[in-house]
């Protein structure tokens, strides 16, 4: 099964997240986004730092991983996959991990960004521990947005804009949650990104909107959500892509 | 045991049957091929039996083994080449063998002495380091074909692998049907080359609008249409021949007349051709082709 698993990665890695747009994507739409805000405003780099890393992982980690059924399916590589002694679930399994790598790779840019700028990391282990678990949490996110069995790329792509962006405004990057007026704390806090973004301010500045045990608590709940209803929806789906 | 057995099987897309309770069985060892026009069912019944999709009712086993109970053990025993060649055009020939290897827990050592083994055997062991979109449609099946023996499977679906294909690569694949044939493997085999269907099958089912029409050998099946010969006459003038008590089908410019007696037949014609003061320009007698067995039942399905 692990081996499988990681073969599943390892193509993945190699078909779609090895290519320089991915890779510059991940980083720049983020970084984008971030300096549209920060320009024209004297804010910290310690609250700044904490947002850019929220955003990057968030993107990279559901960037292509929506993609990989539809495309598959299009391609009919799904169908070599399928004919082989795989379940449904490796492919998952192979499809998230190869998206957890990328994911928490690629976090470490805007982290070395604060380091360059002099944001120091006060707890780096629940740094790492948040971006790891969140990785994996984003990840299963990403394949629950492909589980239409469409091989129409388009489709899934908005289906995730339509969520992406709505999530990267109620979770705390721009406005803080304790910033929020009392309907906003509520909408914030259906948002995984909220309790990833709680984590990295009490890692980089030093203190959490939330007890840091519910941030990991609420990730590791919408984690095990997002992977079972993705398990459930795609064995249900794949008939229908053939 | 049988290779496979299929009892009753049936699947339908938005109400509509593709496959309509299909009966067969192909025994170990054996070339069985499929023969059907577009849209007949080959390969939804391939894609059943290759646990890709699931049947709605009925049964099949391979090796055995439930297709919907047990599908991971089917697919362990199975090497498929799909109707549409599916290697991940962004890798490289080497890296999709690897990938197919690892998927059926084959070590990697084995993996690669396997890989390089096929690749070699199929001509395209140089080009292994290249990106599958650098290769022609030939070559790409000619690595479908080594991405499906690298599990050195018991049996092996292959819906339509010379389809298309340059005289070159065609004629690689059916070399190495005839090895699989020699070697005792099971072969599964879906087209619509006939000649290629009767060269190699040992038995060949028909299949029209999903249902199974009939399943036989090919010298069987040959002998099943309205005699065992065909005898076929070309006169230098176009004429009715209707007046004669056998009824000749117009093939081209020649006609053709199917019988038990050919020597009657002959002497009628003769006798016909020399009271109307025509030349005879070729007579032969021939075995009926797989392609006039498939015609004939075919048309006799689709008129129920």
């Amino acid at each position: 099964m692990s081996s499988k698993v990681w073969a599943i990665a390892k193509k993945d890695i190699l078909m779609y997240y090895f290519k320089g747009p991915v890779v510059i994507f991940g980083v720049l739409f983020p970084l984008f986004l971030f300096l549209a805000f920060y320009i024209g405003r004297k804010l910290p780099a310690a609250f700044l730092i904490p947002g850019l890393v929220a955003m990057t992982i968030f993107f990279t980690s559901t960037s292509v991983s929506p993609m990989i059924m539809p495309w598959e399916t299009q391609m009919k590589t799904l169908e070599r996959l399928i004919s082989c002694p795989v379940t449904v679930r490796t492919l998952i399994a192979g499809d998230i991990l190869a998206s957890f790598i990328f994911g928490a790779c690629i976090s470490a840019v805007p982290v070395a960004v604060g380091v360059a700028l002099g944001v120091g990391v006060k707890s780096p282990v629940i740094l790492a521990t948040a971006v790891l678990l969140s990785a994996f949490c984003f990840s299963s996110l990403g394949l629950l947005f492909s589980t239409p069995p469409t091989s129409l790329v388009s489709n899934i792509m908005m289906l995730s804009m339509f969520v992406k962006f709505p999530v990267i405004f109620i979770s705390g990057i721009f406005i803080p949650v304790e910033q929020m007026p009392s309907w906003g704390v509520v909408v914030a806090s259906l948002s995984p990104l909220t309790y990833f973004t709680d984590l990295a301010r009490f890692s980089i500045q030093g203190y959490a909107y939330y007890p840091i045990y519910v941030d990991f608590i609420a990730l590791f709940v919408y984690s095990a959500l997002f992977l079972l209803l993705a398990v459930k929806l795609h064995e249900r789906a794949l008939p229908k892509r053939f | 045991m049988e290779a496979i057995e299929v009892k009753g099987m049936s699947k339908s897309f938005n109400g509509i049957k593709a496959v309509d309770s299909v009966s067969f069985s192909v025994h170990r060892g054996e070339i069985f091929g499929v023969l059907g026009p577009n849209g007949a069912g080959k390969t939804t019944t391939v894609r059943m039996l290759t646990g890709v999709i699931k049947p709605d009712s009925g049964e099949a086993r391979v090796m055995g083994r439930d297709i919907v109970s047990d599908t991971q053990k089917v697919k362990e025993v199975l090497g498929v080449v799909p109707e549409t060649a599916n290697a991940y055009l962004d890798l490289t020939a080497w890296r999709n063998m690897m990938l197919i290897a690892s998927l059926y827990n084959i070590p990697r050592r084995e993996g690669e002495r396997r890989a390089t083994t096929l690749l070699k055997e199929f001509g395209i062991y140089e080009r292994r380091s290249s990106k599958v979109k650098s290769f022609s449609k030939g070559m790409e099946q000619r690595l479908m074909l080594s991405m499906a023996l690298v599990s050195d499977p018991e049996i092996l679906f292959l819906d339509d692998p010379t389809s298309g294909l340059d005289v070159q690569s065609a004629g690689v694949i059916r070399q190495r049907i005839k090895e699989l044939q020699k070697e005792k493997k099971t072969v599964f085999l879906t087209s619509h080359n006939m000649q290629e269907v009767g060269e190699f099958c040992d038995r060949v089912g028909i299949i029209n609008h999903g249902k199974m029409v009939t399943v036989d050998s090919p010298e069987h099946l040959r002998t099943r249409i309205g005699g065992s010969l065909a005898v076929e006459v070309k006169l230098d003038k176009a004429v009715d021949m209707s007046m004669l008590d056998f009824h000749p089908e117009r093939v081209g410019d020649n006609y053709r007349i199917y019988t038990t007696e050919p020597h009657e037949v002959i002497r009628s014609i003769v006798g016909f051709a020399t009271l109307n003061g025509l030349k005879i320009l070729s007579l032969n007698v021939q075995s009926p082709s797989l392609e006039d067995v498939f015609v004939k039942l075919i048309g006799g399905s689709n008129e129920q």
